[in-house]
């Protein structure tokens, strides 16, 4: 496949950046998308591909590749992790691309995700809302007890499993058009609050992680639902119900 | 609640509530002039005595400072969510392809708002200001005697043009019923203002295309069973209460 890219080069946070055309050839069809990156950056380094501006190979964040660890993050011809549904940049093949297209490769853009180099974005703010509320506090004097002990029902488990999928990527909030987080926290606030050991920190954990989120910079959630379908692991839009709902308790409930 | 309008989620309630609230004034606003169609001097006394009770009844009172608080507030909190929102973002995608995940009414909620609120600010002008404070006729009966604002026929009485009261013999008999019947007929003849109430229509469809089942969302409501009854609910509203108000200008103009 021979194919025309456009990809952002910004060389640090507080440069200017622009979109700069790369033309890439001999990329196989079963190349995942950061493979065809490899090959990008190879050419670039032996000088095989004409590097315009003298930025050197395109940096981009990556680790397992195998669609798990949430580190990949390109926004790829107008859409998160580009047009594969249930899938990041890592796990989406050069199949479903066609031979000569022109595809355009961007960063996530989010004032809660400030560019560090070409497509690589800070996340911390994620991180940052996880510290706030995201965890439950328990206690391991040598008599805690067997999760497996406790009887949860059915549906319960299957929600916070569902939830607990989420891999913190950021894609939600690089789809919405408020650059809202609001799929990733509610998903958070779900896989905790659900289960035995997460629920009794539930209204502080919601109230916290929701306050934390907004001093972020992150907007606000008008349900378009775009995150939903962008999201590489399917975390529903009913969790966002579900924290308004928690939330809403919580503000009556406490303090 | 903590803080009024601080959280993000707690602005999210307000619109929910403001909206929901707004979609019950449009049944009972609809209902109203549906009394329009009714032909004949029946239907322009049973118009007229309506407007009066509407404008006189404490309860209704009531309910239209609850509708002006609810329209008020709704476009408050729009402005400060859409102006968060746009500043989580501050530079947009180059290339973006939002019709891939998202519908067009919930991207652009706001853009529909501000045709919306335009459209009141006319209307009200148009009618309200004009049923008020401007000059318009006086309801008369079939035989031509002025009537009071109680319904009373006064034979040969005369109108007051300074102070609208109805007098006979020198004495007050009443204040006179004023004919806001007419004044809509006379309105409803003129194509342009036909056309700006039935575009005016077609923003509100859209606005609550998307706007009626996100309003539960952002309460919390999110449900196996009853989202999907909501999602169509809302949709059959936002055909229906939007063709009947668009419908009674057509009907006017065209008889």
């Amino acid at each position: 496949m021979k194919l025309t890219l456009k990809i952002w080069r910004q060389n640090g946070p507080e440069e200017k950046g622009e979109m700069v055309d790369y033309q890439v050839s001999d990329i196989s069809e079963d190349m995942s998308f950061l493979e065809m990156i490899d090959v990008l950056n190879e050419g670039i380094i032996d000088g095989s591909i004409d590097d315009k501006g003298n930025y050197g190979p395109v940096a981009f964040d990556h680790d397992c590749r195998e669609g798990i660890c949430g580190m990949c993050s390109m926004y790829i011809n107008g859409e998160a992790h580009g047009p594969g549904r249930g899938v990041t940049t890592c796990q989406l093949h050069m199949r479903e691309f066609n031979d000569g297209e022109t595809i355009y490769i961007e960063p996530w853009r989010s004032k809660a995700f400030p560019i560090v180099k070409d497509l690589v974005t800070d996340r911390s703010s994620f991180d940052r809302i996880m510290q706030a509320g995201g965890y439950v506090s328990v206690n391991t004097s040598g008599n805690t007890q067997d999760g497996n002990a406790i009887p949860i029902p059915k549906e319960n488990a299957d929600w916070a499993f569902d939830a607990a999928t989420c891999i913190g990527c950021g894609a939600c909030v690089a789809s919405c058009k408020n650059s809202s987080a609001m799929l990733f926290v509610s998903a958070k606030v779900t896989q905790l609050s659900l289960l035995p050991q997460g629920d009794v920190e539930r209204n502080r954990r919601v109230k916290n992680m929701v306050k934390q989120m907004d001093e972020e910079g992150f907007g606000n959630c008008t349900n378009t639902g775009a995150c939903e379908v962008e999201c590489p692991k399917g975390i529903s839009l009913k969790n966002i119900a579900r924290m308004n709902q928690e939330y809403l308790k919580a503000s009556f409930t406490t303090e | 609640m903590s803080g009024f309008l601080n959280r993000s989620l707690v602005k999210k309630y307000w619109m929910a509530a403001t909206g929901l609230f707004l979609c019950l004034f449009l049944v009972g606003h609809v209902s109203g002039n549906l009394q329009l169609l009714i032909p004949g001097y029946e239907g322009k006394l049973q118009f007229n005595e309506y407007a009066v009770f509407m404008t006189t009844n404490p309860a209704v009172k009531v309910l239209s400072y609850v509708t002006y608080f609810s329209i008020l507030f709704h476009v408050i909190d729009g402005i400060l969510l859409t102006r968060a929102n746009k500043k989580a973002r501050p530079q947009g995608y180059v290339y973006n392809k939002p019709q891939r995940n998202s519908i067009w009414s919930s991207r652009n909620m706001g853009i529909l708002g501000t045709i919306i609120l335009v459209f009141i600010v006319f209307h009200m002008q148009d009618f309200w200001y004009e049923y008020k404070f401007g000059e318009i006729p006086y309801m008369v009966s079939e035989q031509g005697h002025p009537i009071t604002k109680s319904g009373e026929v006064v034979v040969d009485g005369v109108i007051n043009s300074e102070s609208a009261k109805v007098m006979k013999n020198g004495e007050v008999a009443g204040l006179a019923m004023k004919d806001l019947h007419e004044e809509v007929m006379e309105a409803f003849q003129v194509p342009w203002i036909v056309i700006v109430y039935v575009i005016s229509m077609i923003a509100i469809a859209f606005h609550l295309w998307h706007g009626f089942s996100s309003a539960f969302q952002s309460i919390g409501i999110n449900h196996d069973k009853y989202t999907p009854i909501i999602k169509k609910a809302g949709y059959a509203f936002a055909v229906v209460i939007p063709l009947l108000f668009a419908i009674i200008p057509v009907i006017i103009y065209l008889k």
